[in-house]
């Protein structure tokens, strides 16, 4: 057991934040909010000569042959810059589990595409009705047609389909009843999709495929695949938490140097104690949500059974996030509540990400089965 | 990083565990909440010793195995979980050993480590006082030299475990002239020496969990002062350190935890999603606070003494031990009420004692608002008030 993370670690976080510092400002982040698109080209090829596409895919892809506990630091950097655009879904929403569940050539066509920026991957599983992710309710059909099948189905909360070149779509084989994933090219002709307005300012979609025509060489894996789905969205969880714990990290420094330097009484509120009890309870529950989210990214970088650690990290990091943005906006004062600050880009996160792969009532009935309850 | 247990520390937890268990087969003692604080077994104590399982991390010249503190993780988190009477060695191993260890003489050094390594010196401690408990460094305790001697006069409180001490760790005043801080030191008097007598105090429990202590003119040779004279507090800050380390924090009524769990899927309650929730709430906060106890065994494994760490752990852990005894209660209902010697108790009236005892956990050893204080100042830099 040893808590501290490597030299090599260390020196990735530092690249990290020292380029999403330079390179994701504030004005930045707000104009990637109002733009169309939510990302930009050139950044994402900054990012792509990084390394940080491939960063834990095998070399032989183009890879950086890395672990997950390393992707898992990067995106904790991202979550702490409130980094807009479609890595998220590319790397963990789309390029691990190509990675997991295609064939050789499914892989050698989609990853080296995906790691050298040049392709766009997002997930399309949750539907209308759903209010979480739900797997096992999934309704879209794909009726078998020749050689292949015509999917027919409504998606929703899509994050990047509208920039995205492939979508990994998850539907019901007929008449099998079997859940299974395709490859789908986003920019079909029977594929519509919209823009939702979200809280977070990211971009997910309302994805409707009408009759799109997919071979059995677009199927990842065989049909049956929902135990593989139920993984994908597990990670998903993870990598969230993660994201969520570079979130966190940052609002808690930002409210601990405000509270050293606004002086109300002829002195620093942050010499008050009911203050800094406050800030306590939120450097506890940063600690308490980073190293439950570590063990959990730990695990699954080493491939250990972890349902039971994911979950208590994503239930504790739904509720303890809002603790803390609930205390941050509290010891921030009215400056909190305003566009002016920045505050505001991590709180409405914050909530999205709670939402995300799963709140905490459901992952606390996760952690309630692996009780033997 | 590496949240895993090598190969040997696994087989260490797992030799642990069939020692307990045997034990318990045995009859030589029923699990039991508190049992690290409470569980009076000289017995055990001495079958602990045995096996090189207490002073487990200090040097082998001094009695101890020279092993890792997260072998030392791995011991106590076992002791908790099977809730064994380890009461009689727990502060001696935990941190007077320590203090000596860290502090003492060599003389101090080769008399108490290998004894109380043994299972054979008990310690209680003599920091509070009725005027002093927070703000400890208001301490009234007086040392007076006297040729080769120092005279102790005053009162301790809230000393646990005194009543089997043979020795206890007191702080008292060695110059009154100095700042609060700067005139305290640390003795090792034994509890028996003339002088010393002891009134006991009952808990809301109904246990007889603490004792006031009385010093008149108790004589204590020079060389049982721990350290530099004067420099008690600073040492008494670092023990505390070590004496807020512990997984007894979030682990102390673990057999409560255990005994819920298994009552709701044998009752069935396990179907209802209110139970489901609130037993599932408990693990998270449960797991959450254990790898806040892991981050400060990881941190003295790295060579530092854990201070604002373990001041987090240990708030937040004593927190959960209320909210465990409440949603206990909460799941049993009426039977909650039943207390152990009722007739129908459930769960051997663990509810209620905890319920009853968990108020007390986020006073000792530094309350849940000077322990926060303390993150504030020393964690998050803070400024004072």
């Amino acid at each position: 057991m040893k808590l501290k993370l490597s030299e090599e670690q260390e020196m990735l976080r530092i690249a990290a934040r020292d380029f999403l510092a330079d390179k994701c400002p504030r004005a930045f982040i707000k104009q990637m909010e109002e733009s169309e698109t939510g990302y930009s080209r050139e950044m994402w090829q900054e990012m792509v000569e990084l390394g940080w596409m491939g960063l834990a895919f095998p070399e032989k892809y183009g890879g950086g042959d890395m672990g997950f506990l390393d992707l898992a630091l990067l995106l904790e950097e991202m979550g702490r810059a409130c980094l807009p655009g479609p890595f998220f879904s590319t790397v963990v929403l789309g390029g691990l589990p190509i990675l997991d569940m295609g064939s050789e050539e499914q892989k050698e066509r989609y990853l080296p595409a995906a790691i050298r920026g040049e392709k766009i991957f997002s997930l399309a599983l949750t539907e209308p009705g759903h209010r979480n992710h739900e797997p096992a309710a999934i309704t879209t059909e794909a009726t078998p047609e020749g050689d292949g099948y015509i999917i027919n189905g409504t998606k929703l909360f899509v994050p990047d389909a509208h920039i995205a070149d492939y979508l990994l779509c998850v539907a019901r084989t007929k008449p099998a009843d079997e859940v299974a994933v395709f490859m789908v090219n986003a920019r079909g002709p029977q594929i519509d999709c919209r823009l939702l307005t979200t809280l977070g300012g990211d971009k997910q979609c309302e994805v409707v495929l009408d009759g799109v025509s997919v071979s059995k060489a677009d199927l990842l894996g065989r049909p049956g695949q929902l135990a593989a789905v139920q993984r994908i969205v597990e990670r998903a969880a993870v990598a969230k938490c993660c994201e969520m714990v570079g979130n966190i990290q940052r609002v808690l420094e930002m409210t601990v140097s405000y509270a050293k330097e606004r002086k109300q009484f002829d002195r620093p509120i942050g010499s008050f104690q009911a203050i800094q009890h406050y800030c306590v309870d939120m450097a506890t529950d940063v600690d308490g949500a980073r190293l439950s989210t570590y063990r959990a990214a730990w695990m699954l970088s080493k491939g250990l059974p972890c349902t039971g650690e994911v979950a208590t990290a994503k239930a504790w990091m739904g509720e303890a996030s809002q603790r803390i943005m609930d205390l941050a906006h509290q010891i921030h004062g009215a400056i909190g509540v305003t566009m002016e600050h920045d505050l505001h880009f991590y709180s409405r996160r914050a909530k999205a990400a709670e939402l995300a792969y799963g709140d905490a009532d459901v992952y606390r009935e996760m952690v309630a089965q692996e009780m033997g309850l | 990083m590496d949240f895993g247990f090598t190969e040997d520390q696994e087989r260490f937890r797992q030799e642990v565990r069939s020692f307990l268990e045997d034990e318990i087969r045995r009859g030589e003692w029923e699990p039991a909440c508190d049992a690290w604080i409470q569980g009076f077994d000289p017995e055990f104590t001495k079958r602990v010793a045995q096996r090189g399982w207490i002073g487990l991390t200090w040097p082998p010249e001094y009695g101890g195995q020279g092993r890792s503190h997260v072998d030392r993780l791995i011991l106590t988190e076992e002791m908790l979980r099977y809730g064994a009477p380890a009461a009689c060695h727990w502060f001696g191993d935990r941190q007077v050993g320590g203090a000596i260890l860290s502090f003492g003489s060599e003389e101090l050094k080769k008399e108490f480590l290998p004894r109380i390594a043994g299972g054979e010196a008990y310690f209680g401690l003599g920091m509070s006082e009725p005027g002093a408990g927070s703000d400890l460094a208001s301490l009234q305790t007086r040392a007076v030299e006297d040729g080769d001697y120092y005279v102790i006069n005053g009162q301790k409180t809230w000393t646990s475990c005194a009543y089997f001490a043979h020795y206890i760790d007191v702080y008292a005043r060695t110059d009154p002239e100095a700042p609060k801080h700067r005139g305290i030191s640390e003795f090792i008097v034994d509890a028996g020496s003339p002088g010393v007598s002891r009134i006991p105090m009952t808990d809301i429990t109904g246990t007889e969990a603490w004792s006031d202590l009385f010093f008149d003119n108790v004589r204590v040779h020079k060389k049982y002062l721990i350290g530099e004279k004067n420099r008690g507090f600073y040492q008494v800050l670092h023990q505390l350190d070590y004496e807020r380390s512990g997984m007894e924090r979030i682990m102390g009524n673990y057999p409560l935890f255990e005994a819920i769990v298994q009552y709701c899927r044998e009752s069935k309650l396990s179907r209802d999603p209110v139970i489901r929730s609130k037993l599932a709430r408990l693990q998270v906060e449960f797991e959450v606070g254990r790898l806040l106890g892991y981050r400060v065994t990881s941190v003295m494994e790295e060579g530092r003494t854990p201070n604002w760490e373990s001041a987090m752990s240990k708030a937040y852990s004593t927190e959960f031990e209320k909210r465990l005894a409440n949603v206990a209660m909460e799941i049993l209902g009426l039977y909650g009420q039943l207390m152990p010697e009722s007739r129908l108790v459930p769960l051997r009236g663990m509810a209620p004692h905890s319920y009853l005892g968990s108020k007390g956990y986020s006073l000792q050893a530094g309350t849940t608002e000077i322990l926060k204080n303390i993150v504030a100042l020393r964690g998050l830099g803070l400024p004072g008030s």
